[in-house]
């Protein structure tokens, strides 16, 4: 709907209702300040920083291995690509090529870790709309790449398995087997997904149409991820900047131009789809080598500015590092995703219900302390 | 467009940028006076057409600020970093680029939050994360916090 | 055929003229009326309790989990537990709240369903109350619990409140007339408003069966329109924990809070067990013609429960609904009854009103 087209409202008309922090499907502590006609969304007022923790200030401090640490606590969904990102902008810099088996691990772990961030979007999508047996049925599936973390790493959810030069250490004998039996698993399961909620007519007269965002528009918000792709802007980064395996593997990148709710829906269960193909391809020809390069125990960047641009599960992750050739960032920026996707918010949701509101930011897939940092 | 053409093209736009071609980015160095002229070229320009902002954010480095600006075609699929430097730090203003790139509306908000550069003509020019009574400007380089930071 | 070997019209005549020739008849109506109502209420707070519990463990196996195991064998007494906590919570009083409505409107939720309740035929001659216009009550006095809702919403001085009961005033409003419509289907059938009579019309054949197409329909009508008019997913739009925190019982706690929670299962056992008299024939056996064996073996099964196993087949299958489908917006709700359900139903109406006339049904 247009924006321009609603008439201005009159103070008597006007109801305004906060819309968090605790509320359940912010999914955190993020706060919209929404304006309404009746059931009618006239304006959504996004407030941040109920989670700021000075994440860029702190990185200022600390030495380059020890902001890793860090990244992981923004998309704590994404951990893995997050860490990824400054081990590859502190290996570009110091111009350190690892070995091919570091290039593989970490692009497998990196599809896992979008499919696990997926399905935990998927169950919440689902909860969003009203359907709440999706949130079991996703998280039944995601307990199997959590388990195949802990064996790797021993952890579950923010995995600081990266380090600038490699790997922590080697993976796991079991991480091969376990990982292709996780596939032909979910390969059987994903169709379920589809079975209990895509084909669901209530479920498409909720999300086709809703919260439409133009090509055009996507670009200026610069919106990137599924989201972003589902108004047909080409932003993967895995396709246009590869960096580790991806280039190794063949795959395309999910593109729809309707740019509704439902086919940002659409975008992340294809993504799954082809998760499962990169990582089929790279999981049988890991090649044998050193799982890190040593590095010096005290890691100093040149002096100079450095971008790393990843793929988060939510879109376009980019770290900028500016070195003063010291062991700690002079300065230290993250381009977190969420941030970015959090603006379009307004402008897609103007006009609609209450409920496209909550479908919409459901389809955007918010981490607040992403947003917030 | 290769990078050489594109600094090229640049010198043409404004005679007196600095354009140094970095490692990774083209860099452009502009003064903060000519830098919304400059943006708006490289925007609406056939031959370049940067019409995607993906990362905005300002370096404090102790005399000055540093704007930086990452800029990225999804028609030529190049990038380029522009910059533009703010001397004044009791008062630093620069001109707001978010009538070309809406991207830039949060990330402006938010340097505005946390440097205290104040940006003209933005729609929203509030603060982001920080309380409206916070003092001081948490990522400057001479931001002191008494209560929460233990110097070692 | 041998229908009425459970029939107990005959123990409670004998229980009132017991007590009429003990006594005057004013106390002896008295008593009656005591004893009925603590048997309704007795029978009330069980089957809301065991519903909650039913539910959970429905749901739980379509979650594939396990659902409450930890209280008693295999969670029984889950629910109960509940109970004992919610009874101990503390009551949070609201400020700037409407006091009165604040704490009239539960009692209004309730008050409503047990009302209805009084008017269900549970087996021949169990029945508390036997109007000639049963149907007619029962639909006047659930419609009463909306008032409650959009009391409740109204006065607790919330905005996610006040929206949860102008919504569920939109829609029960609605569907109500869905739900009545459907009714009068089969009482075009049945010729009459009175429970009993329409339970007896179904002794050579449950309405589903004899009614044709029009009474499928009607069924299915009704079924919709009931799980809608009791405020459950995929109609939960009061409520809709994911748009407004909890809707219109946002700022309720303890027993208050308790109150609509039961009236919700309450209500739903109510439409159930309507849905079950009306259209699958109340406590009247399964038979199929021509079966004597088969028919002479299904009139051993006592009427109670196939009145309770229809009842909770009608449950399980609102229960299904909830566990499945996401919830409707607002919009695609009341079009869904103004455009798709009324119309249907009114030409169902006037197809049974033909086939009626006609003399076409069974």
């Amino acid at each position: 709907m247009d924006a321009e087209k609603i008439q201005p409202l009159t103070e008597e008309q006007e109801f305004s209702i906060n819309m968090g922090p605790q509320h359940p499907s912010t999914h955190g502590v993020l706060r919209l300040m929404l304006k309404l006609q009746g059931e009618m969304v006239r304006e959504v007022k996004p407030q941040l920083g109920y989670i700021h923790r000075g994440i860029e200030k702190m990185c200022e401090k600390l030495t380059y291995p020890q902001t890793i640490h860090l990244t992981d606590r923004l998309d704590y969904l994404s951990a893995h690509i997050l860490n990824e990102s400054v081990c590859l902008a502190v290996e570009n810099a110091l111009e350190v090529e690892v070995p091919d088996r570091v290039k593989y691990v970490r692009t497998i772990i990196d599809e896992l870790n979008r499919i696990a961030s997926h399905q935990l979007w998927w169950c919440a999508f689902g909860m969003d709309l009203g359907a709440l047996t999706t949130f079991f049925y996703g998280l039944r599936d995601r307990e199997k790449i959590l388990d195949i973390f802990e064996e790797t790493c021993g952890a579950r959810l923010l995995l600081s398995y990266n380090v600038p030069g490699g790997l922590m250490f080697d993976i796991h004998p079991n991480f091969q087997k376990r990982t292709k039996d996780f596939i032909k698993y979910f390969r059987k399961k994903l169709p379920e997904y589809d079975a209990l909620l895509t084909g669901n007519p209530i479920m498409q007269e909720r999300t086709k149409g809703i919260g439409y965002f133009s090509k055009e528009d996507a670009i200026n918000f610069g919106l990137s991820g599924p989201p972003g792709r589902a108004s047909g802007f080409s932003c993967d980064v895995r396709v246009h900047q590869p960096y580790s395996a991806y280039p190794f593997a063949k795959f395309k990148e999910i593109l729809y131009t309707e740019g509704d709710t439902f086919h940002r829906y659409k975008v992340r269960i294809d993504e799954m789809w082809e998760s499962m193909n990169i990582i089929e391809q790279l999981i049988d020809n890991i090649p044998e080598g050193d799982f890190a390069v040593k590095m010096k125990p005290v890691i100093k960047l040149p002096e100079g500015e450095y971008y790393q641009r990843v793929e988060a599960a939510r879109g376009e992750f980019g770290v900028y590092i500016v070195s003063d050739g010291n062991k700690n960032p002079y300065r230290m920026k993250f381009r977190s995703p969420n941030f970015c996707n959090l603006a379009p918010l307004h402008k897609m949701s103007v006009g609609y219900k209450i409920a496209d509101l909550v479908a919409i930011s459901g389809s955007l897939d918010f981490v607040v302390p992403d947003m917030d940092r | 467009m290769e990078n050489n053409k594109l600094q090229e093209l640049i010198q043409n736009f404004t005679p007196e940028a600095e354009i140094t071609a970095g490692k990774q980015f083209l860099t452009v160095t502009v003064d903060k006076s000519r830098l919304h002229e400059l943006a708006k070229k490289l925007k609406e320009s056939e031959e370049t057409q940067f019409d995607y902002l993906f990362c905005e954010s300002a370096v404090d480095y102790n005399d000055y600020f540093m704007m930086v600006y990452h800029l990225d075609s999804t028609t030529h699929r190049h990038q380029l970093v522009l910059k533009a430097k703010i001397t004044d730090r009791e008062n630093p203003e620069i001109d707001s680029v978010c009538d070309l790139w809406e991207a830039a509306n949060y990330h402006e908000r938010e340097i505005f939050d946390l440097f205290g550069i104040r940006f003209i003509n933005h729609p929203d020019m509030r603060k982001i994360f920080l309380d409206n009574d916070w003092v001081g400007f948490p990522l400057r380089k001479d931001y002191v916090d008494k209560v929460n930071v233990v110097e070692r | 055929m041998n229908f009425d070997i459970y029939d107990f019209s005959s123990f409670t005549k004998s229980i009132d003229e017991g007590l009429m020739a003990s006594m005057s008849p004013f106390w002896a109506i008295t008593i009656e009326m005591i004893i009925i109502g603590v048997l309704i209420l007795g029978f009330y707070a069980v089957v809301g309790l065991y519903l909650v519990y039913a539910e959970r463990k429905i749901c739980a196996f379509m979650q594939c989990r396990v659902g409450p195991n930890r209280v008693g064998p295999y969670g029984f007494f889950q629910t109960i537990a509940d109970l004992i906590k919610l009874l101990l919570k503390e009551l949070i009083p609201i400020k700037n709240a409407d006091k009165i409505l604040f704490n009239i409107a539960p009692f209004i939720v309730i008050i409503a369903s047990f009302m209805a309740i009084a008017a269900i035929p549970f087996a021949k001659g169990l029945h508390a109350l036997d109007f000639n216009i049963g149907v007619l009550y029962v639909m006047a006095v659930s419609s009463m619990g909306v008032i409650g809702i959009l009391l409740a919403g109204w006065s607790s001085n919330n905005k996610y409140s006040l929206i949860g009961a102008m919504r569920s005033g939109a829609q029960i409003v609605s569907y109500e007339l869905s739900v009545g419509l459907s009714l009068i289907t089969i009482v075009i059938l049945a010729g009459s408003l009175q429970f009993s009579t329409i339970v007896e019309g179904q002794r050579n054949g449950w309405f589903i069966f004899t009614g044709h197409i029009p009474a499928i329909i009607a069924f299915l009508v009704f079924l919709v329109a009931s799980t809608a008019e009791t405020n459950r997913g995929p109609f939960d739009l009061a409520e809709a924990e994911s748009e407004l925190t909890a809707g219109f019982h946002t700022e309720y706690s303890g027993i208050k809070f308790a109150f609509f929670f039961l009236a919700e299962y309450m209500n739903m056992f109510i439409v159930a067990s309507i849905a079950a008299t009306v259209f699958l024939g109340g406590w009247m056996p399964f038979h199929i013609g021509g079966w004597e064996a088969f028919n002479g073996i299904m009139d051993y099964i006592p009427p109670f429960i196939w009145y309770i196993g229809k009842t909770a087949f009608v449950i399980f299958l609102m229960m299904w609904f909830k566990w499945t489908f996401p919830r409707l917006r607002i919009d695609q709700l009341l079009t869904l009854e103004w455009k798709y359900l009324l119309p249907i139903n009114l030409f169902n109406i006037i197809l049974m009103a033909f086939i009626v006339l006609m003399g076409w049904h069974f």
